[in-house]
């Protein structure tokens, strides 16, 4: 079966983006025909290109998605001629193609009045990139010229974007708008005149009740004339006047459209032509165009189950909300519902406030329980919650007007009402995600922040409108779970991680089976498998080799994958002091074996580009030079960087370099939650940036000082003072201590940055455990971190010497081939293909 | 991505016979090859169940999900790609956690203790 779209805006791709993910989409091929050069992009952020001019950043989709999605995608072919009988299309080019189903979502074209002079020079209008790089084009040509200016024709939603963007250009603008008031779908006359003056004051000219009836000028536009014979001189015009469906292909093939232009579709979206589908703006549902992303979404969605014959495909609502929020324009403005309701069933409550700018207007029905709608000038802060409850029709609190004045305060938080949403309530219109949706996967540990949940659901990527109540729900999410703080490992665990160290430990657990079956439900999945790893490994010492099918995939083959699935290879190299034979050796190895070779940043040598099959013979030699594991595949110690130290600095204190060395073999191999780095400098100059790390030494006059907690990284801080100066041997003790205690109770993939701003007390109380010992714990610390010193085992010597544990890195079970990989040359090396 | 198609049991023409079971990890996945296609198989043994898809991850067009960590989210057997952690289901294909297309699954039958995996071309 051939699915055909014609046009490849927004919407038409909303539809692709749903057939790719549609579990029936084998039975069915799928052909785009876009008349714009480039993939779908999106429209709804256009005037960033004004300030970033990069395209990329609107994309919605790269060919590569369309090609890998198995969609024939034509871009810059306009399809010129629909004949339904034959169920055929014939493009510019000639090309003929036939359908099955067709799907037409050729979306708008700017309106412009037919006013004489629309042909001038410096005349644009605003809907694609092409007119954005125009206007672009011209406004630079036109800075060079004092004095030079430009107009918005039409004070609507768009009309305010485009002058607010070309005044943010630094051409000084004016908007002409033929009603008596700026948005008149949206805002009543007090709420107009309130936006009027804020816009003002931004430097904007606002002309009402203005009628062009001729664009004026040589060749280029000078200026405009108006009905009341006004003039308004200006070198640029951009018409933001209204939309109007792209119809022609349609009524040229007979299909029906309404009086005022407009695809006809009924609630399934479909036209009077057999298996002819129309979707978003282009479509003309319940006599209306509806000039928004979310609803054009809706009709993909609904025209796609259709199309699929969905069981719960659906139709469209009867009303379509329209509730909108202006973005870009320096002031706050937003409508929703019904923003005039007729009198005789409603009442408004309205908040002014003439030296702020604030307007804000609420519709309830005559009784008083529903919202019906509303608007807000000046301050939208209250626009999600206000939305959320006209959308789901929830009751109102006894004293409505509490909704307005924010101030006053119902509940104290901000947005704390959002969890009182119904579950159904759909909390992301563009992608369709509800209240109960979002929650179930933070209480499923799938998401825990917004962009978790952006990334699981889509919420947020179509009009980015939802946003600040995504964040609300996040928020108040986890505060309403704070009264009971328990970071559950996930839906397998119903415990923390610290307490199920306790739990192993107390009841002896051996195997990750043993403490699903004593401990958890189900069978487990990838985030408690490496918990539990990591856990086996504080408690017993174990290594990744007993049970490396529970290891994080890292672990799992002692290496580290990397862009193109083959692995990096680092060895130990404690405090960064090597010696010429150690260091001919890793040259031998990287030659033989053709690996990229870099020095880290943690001070010592990387080589890339291992094939799986190559980890082990590699090990070998390193190991046979002398060589262990350096764990940089593990959350485990990774280095212990050190500076000269006074061996050779003029300025050291102590030999930095061998206490680093000591400290480094001392607790190499130990995993922990994540990784640990520490450092060792040699005096206050600090060149080993021990202050960056999980744990620093510094030596003084007297001793060392003990920093801990610090953190590189995206949120870098400096580790904090734990005691000192003290000898070498009680900074071991204390490192013993603290680093066991953070083993011990940290959550999973906590750094011990964040550790500690979680711990109540701070670093005072961390002092009083790890110092003064007032848990009267210390002596339990360090025992339990001597055995894991221990009974520290290389781990690649491990699985080298076993021929078992060696078949964990044959690339395929049923061939000796290897796999075929792409590299690049990169100056003297390799690089992997780039993606 | 073309070279993958989701084959039902019903559909399947040729039963390739992947190796014996005691060379594939137990609780993890392992990487075959087929023609020119490489197939990830895994062995669930708390379930007793064999599932295989495309070792191709559709994120990167990476062959690496054999490497993956498996699991299971709601009752529904998943892998998790080593690169970038996308899950995917086992039994469907379908990308659990996030925009990627699916991937191909393929029926697994084990007989006289060897692996079968199922191809309709
Ligand atoms: C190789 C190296 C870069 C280099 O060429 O210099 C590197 C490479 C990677 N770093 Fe790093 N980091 C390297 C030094 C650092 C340093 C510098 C240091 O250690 O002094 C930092 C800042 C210090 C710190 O950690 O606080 C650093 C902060 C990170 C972070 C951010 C950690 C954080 O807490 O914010 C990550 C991401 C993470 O771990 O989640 C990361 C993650 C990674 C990963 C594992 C990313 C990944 O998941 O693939 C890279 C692995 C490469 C590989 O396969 O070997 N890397 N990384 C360095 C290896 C050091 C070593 O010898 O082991
Ligand atoms: C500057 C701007 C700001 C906006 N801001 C918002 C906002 O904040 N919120 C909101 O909800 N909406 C906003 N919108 C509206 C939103 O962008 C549209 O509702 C949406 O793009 C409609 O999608 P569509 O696919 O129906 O049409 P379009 O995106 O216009 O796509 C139609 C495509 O079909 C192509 N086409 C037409 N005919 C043919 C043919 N015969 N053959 C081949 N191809 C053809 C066209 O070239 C076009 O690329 C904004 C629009 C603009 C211009
Ligand atoms: S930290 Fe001190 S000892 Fe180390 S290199 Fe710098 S100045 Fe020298
Ligand atoms: S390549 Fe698989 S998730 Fe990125």
């Amino acid at each position: 079966m051939q699915i055909v779209v014609i046009g490849n805006g927004m919407v038409g791709h909303k539809f692709c983006d749903l057939f790719a993910r549609h579990p029936r989409r084998g039975e069915f091929q799928l052909t785009v025909y876009g008349e714009e050069c480039r993939p779908a992009y999106d429209r709804v952020h256009l005037s960033a290109y004004f300030s970033d001019r990069d395209a990329g950043k609107l994309s919605l989709a790269t060919r590569e998605w369309y090609a890998e999605a198995g969609i024939t995608l034509r871009t810059g072919e306009l399809v010129t001629e629909l004949d339904t009988d034959k169920r055929e299309l014939r493009t510019h080019l000639g090309n003929v193609q036939r359908y099955d189903y067709l799907v037409l979502a050729t979306g708008s074209v700017p309106f412009v009045p037919p006013v004489p002079g629309r042909d001038k020079k410096g005349v644009f209008v605003y809907r694609t990139i092409e007119d954005l790089e125009a206007i672009l084009g011209y406004a630079d040509q036109l800075k060079q010229r004092p004095g030079a200016r430009s107009v918005v024709m039409g004070g609507g939603l768009l009309g305010l974007e485009a002058a607010k963007a070309t005044l943010d250009m630094g051409l000084p603008t004016d908007v002409v708008e033929f009603a008596p008031r700026l948005m008149p779908r949206q805002l009543d006359e007090v709420g107009a005149a309130t936006l009027t003056s804020t816009l003002t004051e931004l430097g904007l000219g606002v002309h009402l009740s203005k009628s062009t009836t001729a664009i004026a000028g040589n060749g280029s536009i000078t200026h405009l004339e108006f009905s009341d014979r006004s003039t308004l001189p200006t070198d640029m015009l951009i018409i933001s006047a209204g939309i109007r469906p792209r119809d022609e292909l349609a009524r040229k093939a007979g299909i029906e459209v309404g009086p005022r232009g407009g695809i006809l579709a009924d609630e399934y979206l479909r036209t009077s032509a057999p298996d002819v589908y129309a979707i978003g703006e282009a479509a003309l549902y319940r006599d209306m165009i509806y000039g928004l992303v979310a609803p054009g979404y809706d009709m993909a969605r609904v025209a796609l189950g259709s199309i699929m014959a969905d069981a719960d495909g659906g139709c469209m609502p009867e009303s379509i909300d329209l509730s909108t929020k202006l973005k870009l324009i320096g002031t706050d403005v937003a409508s929703f519902g019904d923003c005039f309701p007729p009198a005789e069933a409603s009442r408004s409550i309205v908040y002014h406030d003439e030296s702020r700018g604030i307007y804000k207007r609420i519709n309830i029905s005559r009784d008083g329980k529903r919202l019906l709608g509303g608007m807000l000038v000046g301050d939208a802060g209250d626009y999600n919650m206000l939305h959320q409850i006209y959308k789901n029709g929830m009751p109102l609190p006894p004293q409505p007007e509490d909704l307005i004045l924010g101030a006053r305060g119902v509940g104290g938080q901000p947005g704390a009402g959002v969890l009182d949403l119904p579950d159904a309530a759909v909390i992301c219109s563009c992608e369709n995600v509800t209240k109960g949706k979002l929650c179930g996967l933070l209480e499923d540990g799938s998401a825990a922040s917004v962009k978790e949940l952006v990334g699981c659901t889509g919420a947020g990527t179509g009009c980015g409108g939802c946003k600040p109540i995504l964040s609300d729900v996040v928020e108040n999410y986890l505060k309403a779970q704070g009264k009971v703080v328990r970071n559950v490992i996930c839906e397998h665990f119903p415990f923390t991680r610290q307490e199920l160290r306790d739990l192993v430990q107390l009841k002896e657990l051996r195997t990750y089976d043993e403490a699903l079956d004593t401990l958890g439900s189900g069978h487990g999945c990838e985030v408690c498998k490496p918990a539990l790893a990591s856990i086996f490994a504080t408690v017993y010492a174990e290594t990744a080799n007993p049970q490396a099918q529970i290891q994080d995939t890292n672990d799992r083959f002692l290496a580290n994958i990397q862009r193109n699935g083959t692995y990096s290879v680092v060895p130990r190299i404690p405090g960064g002091e090597i010696t010429p034979d150690k260091l001919l050796a890793i040259g031998r190895v990287a030659k033989k074996y053709d690996l990229y070779t870099k020095i880290t940043g943690g001070q010592r040598i990387d080589l890339f580009g291992a094939r799986l099959e190559e980890l082990p013979p590699i090990w070998e030699e390193l190991i046979a030079a002398g060589f262990e594991s350096g764990h940089a595949y593990g959350k485990s110690l990774r280095t212990v960087k050190s500076c000269v130290g006074s061996t050779w600095c003029r300025y050291g204190m102590d030999e930095s370099v061998s206490f680093a060395i000591e400290i480094e073999e001392r607790y190499k191999g130990l995993r922990s939650p994540h990784k640990l780095k520490g450092g060792v400098s040699g005096c206050i100059r600090e060149c080993a940036e021990a202050r960056g790390k999980d744990f620093g030494l510094i030596a003084v006059e007297e001793g060392y000082n003990v920093y801990v907690c610090g953190n590189g990284g995206a949120r870098p801080k400096h580790a904090e003072l734990l005691a000192g100066p003290v000898d070498r041997a009680t900074a071991v003790k204390y490192l013993d201590r603290f680093l066991m205690f953070y083993l011990r109770t940290a959550a999973p993939l906590v750094r011990t940055a964040k550790w500690l701003e979680g711990l109540d007390g701070g670093i005072a109380y961390l002092k009083s455990v790890v110092v003064d010992d007032a848990l009267g714990l210390a002596e339990e610390l360090e025992t339990e971190m001597q055995g894991l010193v221990n009974g520290y085992a290389c781990e690649w010597k491990e699985a080298i010497s076993d021929p078992a544990m060696r078949q964990r890195f044959r690339p395929f079970v049923n061939t000796e081939d290897s796999e075929e990989l792409a590299f690049v040359p990169l100056r003297e090396q390799k690089m992997p293909k780039p993606w | 991505m073309t070279a993958y198609t989701t084959t039902s049991p019903e559909r399947v023409t040729t039963w390739f016979r992947a190796g014996h079971t005691s060379q594939f990890p137990v609780g993890a996945g392992a990487t075959i090859k087929y023609g020119d296609r490489q197939i990830a198989v895994f062995y669930f043994h708390r379930t007793d169940r064999w599932y295989a898809c495309q070792n191709l991850c559709p994120h990167k067009l990476e062959n690496v999900l054999g490497r993956g960590l498996i699991g299971e989210q709601d009752g529904i057997p998943k892998v998790a790609c080593p690169l970038h952690k996308r899950t995917f289901s086992l039994e469907t294909g379908e990308n659990l956690n996030g925009e990627c297309p699916p991937v191909a699954v393929y029926p697994v039958k084990i007989e006289n203790d060897y692996v079968y995996v199922g191809f309709a071309d």
